[in-house]
């Protein structure tokens, strides 16, 4: 393709991706970087049905004056990024120093909200990403398989765990886990110990979003491999049969290798979305136990009355960050792929 | 005192209740934003006939009203003309200057409410208040008394004891339940709890917060005291999740809003003998506090600034007509309403009790909401048994300080 024709294809994919992509996380990234003015406190008296009394409360005509002037709020540089409640640059260090041992320092920074979210985020990665990857490769087997009748309605049912909205999902499973609910009363008699529950622990809560995270994105990696499968070249296969290669070797250098693209676009997608995991945390009300990135943006706009958008700005940046580092490895690797595709 | 202010108010609801025959507006577009329960569903309902010969009227009520409500009303013209406000999110509004005063529509349309009623800040009326609303101690008498305790308890203490009677007996395994589902409703406990101390959480006239003491270490082994008699799964019980517990038979006392009396009392979803055993009382003081452990709240009526004058003043009216004493006399067991003609009832003894007992309202502070959601987020790590109260509540400050700075309330 001529590169003029080709500039005027992409031209419209590119503008919506300006608009759409690029410029909201610039406004983002500025946002950030701002709070709001110093607030004008007047001391007034409020009344009642249940009498008076003096507080303090904001004086709406001069703090209207104050964001006529710079509507954006105070400029802030990366105070936001470095404050207690986002990288804690001053506590870290705190702890750095004050901490006897490893562990000491890792359960002090544990303790600060976005160290405790990063590093739910990041087991949930890290435990949830290969497991689908292994979980779909394992089903897409088994449904290439079947007889063929029974290959659609498989599939179909294989799909509905992605089907369902993640939020209904994961409320269904919050229920069915509860201890009056059909998993939670099954446990408890398994293990035979009444008290058993799973949203009581911390552990138990982390291994809960991890299977419930398995078991919603299992079927995306299903269904890419298993459309992957019926690619796989008929007469290698057959060569390989003739050299007398058994089905798990067949599987080990023939399948997989054919795959890995794939494989590849699966681990991209899937590490992105897992680190931003959110809505299952939400439905199991598992904050006191959990929280990831997502879930500290979200909390910084609805949890409270008021919204902290400089704080959410913020996370959202990191995040994005955060995604960027993930991918570097599998990114670099697609490059050099692609290059020696070329030469 | 509570009480008597209602039934005065009664007494005196038929001086004015002939003011608005109609609605008494012509012309104007009505559209309301509120919380969504059965008290305010009587009231928008009830606002919603004003429509009709230029008048139009249209409501949104959900639970999340208050994550829409400011962008909704910084619009110019505002999405709604009215926003049914409580002690929390009129400050919230009030911040960034939403609302009007009400002053003269008051003067105009609102000659049958109480003078308690409004909300004045700074001398201007901002809300006019319908009904009021506070967490209580709600008790199964007929469990109480299997196990031994004749009397309701009246402290946290007794609710500890009367507890651990209860276990000792077998008759229930976990008989307490608070609202404490991690984030707005455990921090909102711990509020409460604070507050039947008489302790500040500021320093007077200043942002500065000031829980870490010996009132919020005490406040936190009380929580931690009250949850070892509740279920473990307690960090995700909601309101709605203690109601249904509670209509299940499962609990036996329990703090729950005082909205939620008369779904409890009445004769569905739960069992005769939960119903007949559940009794409703005052909120419960501790450690020889001044006040019991609760905070009040009220309800209202709030109109935008960014609204035309017309609408304003069409939406107030249709509004007064919301509250009027006939929507109030068919809904009475609704709400404990602060409205002439209402009559107490065994749904709001609870509410009222706690109101003459002393409690305080919910504070009317604007950095009142940072404070609540630190505290949401950072005791948990205490209840669950990982950190120590001391630092649990240095992380609140911690947390608090953090957000208010980045609010412009502190520097």
């Amino acid at each position: 393709m001529k590169n003029r024709t080709f500039f005027w294809f992409i031209l419209p994919s590119l503008i919506t991706m300006l608009l759409f992509i690029a410029l909201p996380i610039v406004s983002v990234a500025v946002q950030s970087m701002h709070i709001e003015h110093e607030a004008v406190m007047v001391e007034v008296e409020n009344c009642g049905p249940f009498g008076c009394k003096k507080e303090l409360q904001i004086d709406v005509e001069e703090t209207a004056k104050l964001k006529e002037e710079r509507p954006l709020g105070q400029f802030n540089g990366i105070g936001t990024y470095t404050n207690r409640n986002h990288l804690a640059f001053i506590e870290i260090g705190l702890a750095l120093q004050s901490s006897n041992g490893f562990l000491d320092f890792i359960s002090k920074a544990l303790n600060l909200p976005f160290y405790r979210a990063l590093a739910f985020t990041l087991t949930y990665t890290f435990i949830v990403t290969p497991l689908v990857i292994f979980f779909g490769f394992i089903i897409a087997l088994g449904v290439n398989t079947l007889p063929k009748r029974i290959k659609g309605p498989t599939i179909f049912i294989s799909l509905l765990p992605m089907i369902v909205t993640p939020l209904i999902g994961s409320l269904i499973l919050f229920w069915m886990i509860d201890a009056n609910g059909i998993l939670g009363s099954a446990l408890q008699r398994i293990f035979d110990d009444p008290n058993l529950s799973l949203k009581a622990s911390p552990a138990l809560t982390w291994i809960m979003l991890m299977v419930y995270g398995v078991w919603h994105s299992a079927p995306f990696a299903f269904i890419v491999f298993y459309a992957g499968l019926q690619t796989v070249p008929g007469d290698t296969m057959e060569a390989a049969m003739i050299d007398g290669a058994s089905r798990w070797e067949r599987t080990r250098y023939v399948v997989l290798p054919h795959l890995m693209p794939l494989t590849v676009f699966i681990l991209l997608i899937q590490l992105m979305d897992n680190f931003r995991v959110f809505e299952p945390i939400v439905s199991f009300s598992a904050q006191a136990s959990a929280t990831s990135l997502s879930w500290i943006i979200y909390n910084d706009l609805v949890g409270t009355e008021s919204q902290f958008f400089g704080s959410a700005g913020a996370t959202s940046v990191l995040t994005i960050i955060g995604v960027g580092i993930l991918l570097i490895p599998v990114l670099i690797r697609t490059w050099r792929d692609f290059n020696q595709k070329v030469v | 005192m509570f009480l008597k202010t209602i039934t005065f108010a009664g007494a005196f609801a038929l001086l004015g209740s002939t003011a608005i025959a109609g609605c008494g507006i012509s012309s104007g577009n009505v559209s309301i934003l509120s919380n969504d329960f059965p008290a305010i569903q009587a009231v928008t309902s009830a606002a919603a006939t004003c429509a009709g010969d230029g008048v139009t009227v249209e409501t949104n009520l959900t639970k999340d009203h208050k994550d829409i409500m400011v962008a909704a009303l910084t619009a110019n013209p505002a999405q709604y003309s009215s926003v049914i406000v409580s002690n929390s999110t009129l400050v919230t509004l009030m911040n960034d200057g939403l609302l009007r005063p009400l002053d003269e529509m008051v003067a105009k349309y609102g000659a049958a409410l109480n003078k308690n009623q409004l909300i004045t800040v700074n001398g201007k009326v901002m809300a006019v208040a319908f009904m009021a609303n506070a967490q209580h101690l709600f008790s199964r008498v007929d469990v109480l008394k299997a196990a031994g305790v004749d009397s309701i308890p009246a402290t946290y203490e007794e609710v500890l004891a009367a507890a651990e009677k209860i276990r000792a007996a077998d008759l229930m395994e976990y008989p307490v339940a608070l609202n404490t589902k991690a984030g707005w409703n455990l921090a909102e406990e711990f509020v409460n709890m604070y507050m039947g101390t008489g302790a500040d959480f500021f320093k007077p006239g200043t942002a500065e917060v000031a829980i870490n003491n010996k009132h919020g270490v005490a406040t936190l082994e009380m929580l931690k005291s009250l949850v070892a008699y509740s279920n473990p799964d307690y960090l995700t019980y909601d309101s709605n999740a203690t109601q249904a517990e509670w209509e299940a038979g499962n609990l036996a006392l329990a703090t729950m809003w005082g909205s939620r009396g008369s779904a409890v009392l009445d004769d569905e979803g739960s069992t005769a003998e939960v119903v007949a055993g559940t009794v409703l009382s005052a909120a419960p003081s501790w450690g020889n506090g001044p006040r019991p452990a609760s905070t009040l709240w009220w309800d209202g009526i709030a109109i935008s600034t960014n609204v035309s004058d017309e609408d304003a003043e069409a939406t107030f009216a249709a509004l007064m007509n919301g509250i009027s004493p006939e929507v109030v006399k068919a809904n009475n067991d609704a709400a404990v309403w602060l409205v002439e003609g209402y009559m107490p009832s065994p749904a709001s003894v609870g509410v009222a009790g706690t109101a003459s007992g002393g409690a305080a309202p919910y504070p009317m502070i604007p950095f009142m909401g940072a404070l609540h959601g630190a505290i949401g987020a950072e005791i948990s790590d205490f209840l669950q048994g990982s950190e120590s109260a001391e630092q649990a509540l240095i992380d609140v400050e911690a947390a608090y300080t953090a957000a208010a700075k980045e609010q412009g309330f502190l520097k």
